[in-house]
């Protein structure tokens, strides 16, 4: 197995599906000319040409409008936000077209695209540059929302959200392009819709998807320390969402804590507490406990940037909470 | 109620005081290579978009508002406003560094300067966005029938952006005191404006709205007062909108991590040879309004000025953690 970068698996999933299929073409702000903001899209446009590897002018709704049209008709774009932060302009397109056209249109109409870029926190970026938007997304019934945390799920969720033939919401995250991994070198698909059980323990389980995972990841090799072991499930796809495998840890362990870098109210992880409560209650030995972005738009200033966010000494007193332990 | 007289001689277009326009556009650059000092140094993060070659736009424009009644709004390349619109380069540099003492608190950074008393509007992390927000503020101006204008800066790049076309129609129908100013510094981050837009003249966009547009050269910042004069004096005494388009150049990358590999250094080397710094310091040796050694006093106290301002922010303490919790609703 080859070890890659995250940027890169996206990367070689990106070029070996725009080869199978003549239709798929990659489009947003950067992506040609100068190989992506984020490089992700690097050597494409000599690979494919200016007319599948498109540089728009910064127009989110327009292009993304654009793309949207282009799926009705049977082509299957691949549209870079140059991060999510600026797709909020694009939402109209997102929500009101692609998400409902398959609906209303009584099945006629199916939107096989998918929006991709960098979501969530960043550093020093301030406020309108740095949010986690999974809730939003995963709101709207007619998407399939997908976040990969590693080179591996990476590429194979990105492979199979472009073969997919619905509007599929890619996250990824701006710090993460670096991180490396192992990546088969054979070609390889990952099912949207199926939770991985990152670790395995019995004594709490730590629901994750995204960037977090690394800090979830972080925080368990603490926790081991005191002797805690957590099952690690990382959900990879909020929508559909794998409640199976989420029934499942926490019928295991009967603790739950959930980590999430959007905001609280009304978010993912809200949505997944009630989930556990729901069908798990009787199995439940404590209250699930949510870890997440503290309910305020993000400051530039790093000290207090840091302290909005998820971190490691957050999730290891969650779990000790679920736990009932008590540091002295 | 002022009468239509005093009105018109408020509005007349004023005569530049060169001599305070160049030690304007000497501030901004001063602060600005200091910030990127400190950038180096790591004592400011995130993105640091310098303004380094477009002073002449912000100073030229700026020259004509009295900002007790007049506004301006512009995009994250934002310092070189912000100087202009007289805040205090202490409270910036502050912002820089994320200190509570920053004229946003430390909550901003570099695209978020904010000033209320000087109504200086922001700073704007997102393309196009603040566009129709300065519009918003000519409309209480219009209102009020207050003799105020709106000056709206943005770059090529949110030229395409819907919320420009949208706000152009709006201030037309609504006849707003608003000076839409493009500035074109022919880059939107690695892409040549020409690339991206169906025109080469952005000034003639405003036809579709009925709204007069005009071509500036943006290297001459007397050239800029003198346009922008007009226009601000039409938005006060008509009420109606213009746009323009100031043709500029940025010195630098689109931020500290772009090399600009996108351009010549050719194409670079020309537009420096038209530094608007060196263009008004040249005219004024040659009117004899200046001396060398005047020159060297001023930029002297300017640097001064600016170490000071660099000595604030670091001195200042870090914001206390319950900051994060503050400013969130009133
Ligand atoms: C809606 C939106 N899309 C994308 C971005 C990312 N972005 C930041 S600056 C920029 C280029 C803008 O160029 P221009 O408007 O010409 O301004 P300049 O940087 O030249 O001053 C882009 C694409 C953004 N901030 N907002």
């Amino acid at each position: 197995m080859a070890v890659i970068t995250y940027r890169e698996a996206l990367r070689q999933a990106l070029e070996e599906e725009m080869h199978r299929d003549k239709n798929v073409i990659l489009l947003g702000e950067e992506v040609a000319q100068y190989n992506g903001a984020y490089k992700v899209s690097k050597g494409l446009l000599d690979e494919f040409g200016e007319e599948r590897v498109i540089d728009t002018p910064i127009t989110e709704e327009g292009f993304t409008g654009v793309a949207i049209g282009a799926a009705m008709a049977g082509m299957r774009p691949v549209v870079e936000w140059m991060t999510f932060n600026f797709s909020i302009q694009a939402m109209d397109q997102v929500f009101n077209n692609a998400a409902k056209m398959l609906y209303m249109s009584g099945g006629q109409f199916n939107i096989p695209i998918v929006f991709r870029g960098p979501n969530g926190p960043a550093e020093y970026l301030a406020s309108q540059h740095s949010q986690a938007l999974a809730s939003i997304y995963a709101h709207f019934p007619g998407l399939k929302v997908v976040a990969p945390a590693t080179p591996y799920d990476a590429k194979g969720l990105l492979k199979s959200a472009i073969r997919d033939d619905n509007p599929v919401v890619f996250m990824e995250a701006e710090l993460i392009y670096a991180w490396e991994g192992d990546v088969p070198e054979e070609e390889y698909l990952i099912e949207i819709g199926k939770a991985d059980l990152k670790k395995e323990g019995d004594d709490v389980s730590i629901i994750t998807f995204g960037k977090p995972l690394q800090i979830v990841t972080e925080a368990a090799d603490v926790l081991e320390k005191k002797g805690i072991h957590a099952d690690i499930l990382d959900l990879r796809s909020l929508r559909p969402l794998d409640e199976e495998a989420i029934l499942k840890t926490v019928k295991k362990t009967n603790r739950a804590v959930i980590v999430d870098e959007s905001w609280p109210v009304a978010g993912m992880a809200s949505h997944i507490g009630w989930i556990i409560s729901h069908k798990a209650f009787d199995f439940l030995d404590a209250p699930v406990e949510l870890v997440t972005s503290e309910d305020v738009p993000m400051p530039y200033n790093h000290t207090l940037e840091l302290a909005a966010q998820p971190s490691v000494d957050k999730i290891v007193q969650a779990v000790q909470k679920v736990m009932y332990i008590r540091e002295a | 109620m002022t009468s239509d007289k005093t009105k018109k001689q408020e509005t007349a277009k004023k005569t530049p005081d060169l001599k305070h326009m160049l030690g304007q556009m000497l501030l901004i650059r001063r602060f600005e290579e200091r910030a990127a000092q400190a950038y180096g140094l790591r004592k400011i993060g995130g993105f640091l978009h310098l303004y380094i070659g477009q002073e002449a736009v912000a100073v030229g424009s700026i020259a004509h508002l009295d900002l007790k009644r007049d506004y301006v709004y512009t995009a994250y390349r934002d310092h070189g406003h912000a100087i202009a619109c007289g805040m205090d380069i202490k409270g910036l540099m502050a912002e820089l560094y994320g200190k509570e003492s920053g004229c946003s608190r430390g909550k901003g950074g570099s695209m978020h300067f904010f000033d209320k008393e000087k109504h200086f509007m922001g700073g704007n992390g997102i393309v196009g966005a603040h566009i129709p927000l300065a519009a918003g503020t000519a409309m209480k101006i219009k209102f009020n029938k207050e003799n105020g204008v709106v000056l709206c800066f943005f770059g090529d790049g949110a030229i395409h952006q819907g919320s420009f076309h949208e706000t152009l129609n709006l201030a037309k129908i609504w006849n707003l005191p608003v000076v839409f100013i493009c500035e074109n510094n022919q880059y939107g981050m690695g892409t040549d404006f020409r690339r991206v837009s169906s025109v080469d003249d952005f000034s003639i966009m405003g036809q579709s709205y009925g709204i007069p547009g005009k071509q500036v050269n943006g290297m001459d910042v007397q050239e800029v007062h003198r346009e922008v004069g007009e226009a601000v004096y039409r938005a006060k005494e008509e009420g109606t909108p213009t746009l323009l388009e100031i043709k500029t150049y940025r010195y630098k990358g689109h931020s500290m991590s772009d090399p600009a590999k996108y351009r010549t250094k050719e194409e670079l080397e020309e537009y420096k040879n038209q530094d608007p710094i060196l263009i008004l310091k040249d005219h004024l040796l040659k009117e004899k309004k200046l001396t060398e050694d005047e020159f060297q006093k001023m930029d002297k106290k300017i640097k001064d000025q600016v170490k000071a301002a660099a000595d604030f922010a670091e001195k200042s303490p870090e914001p206390s953690l319950e900051l994060l919790y503050e400013d969130v609703l009133v």
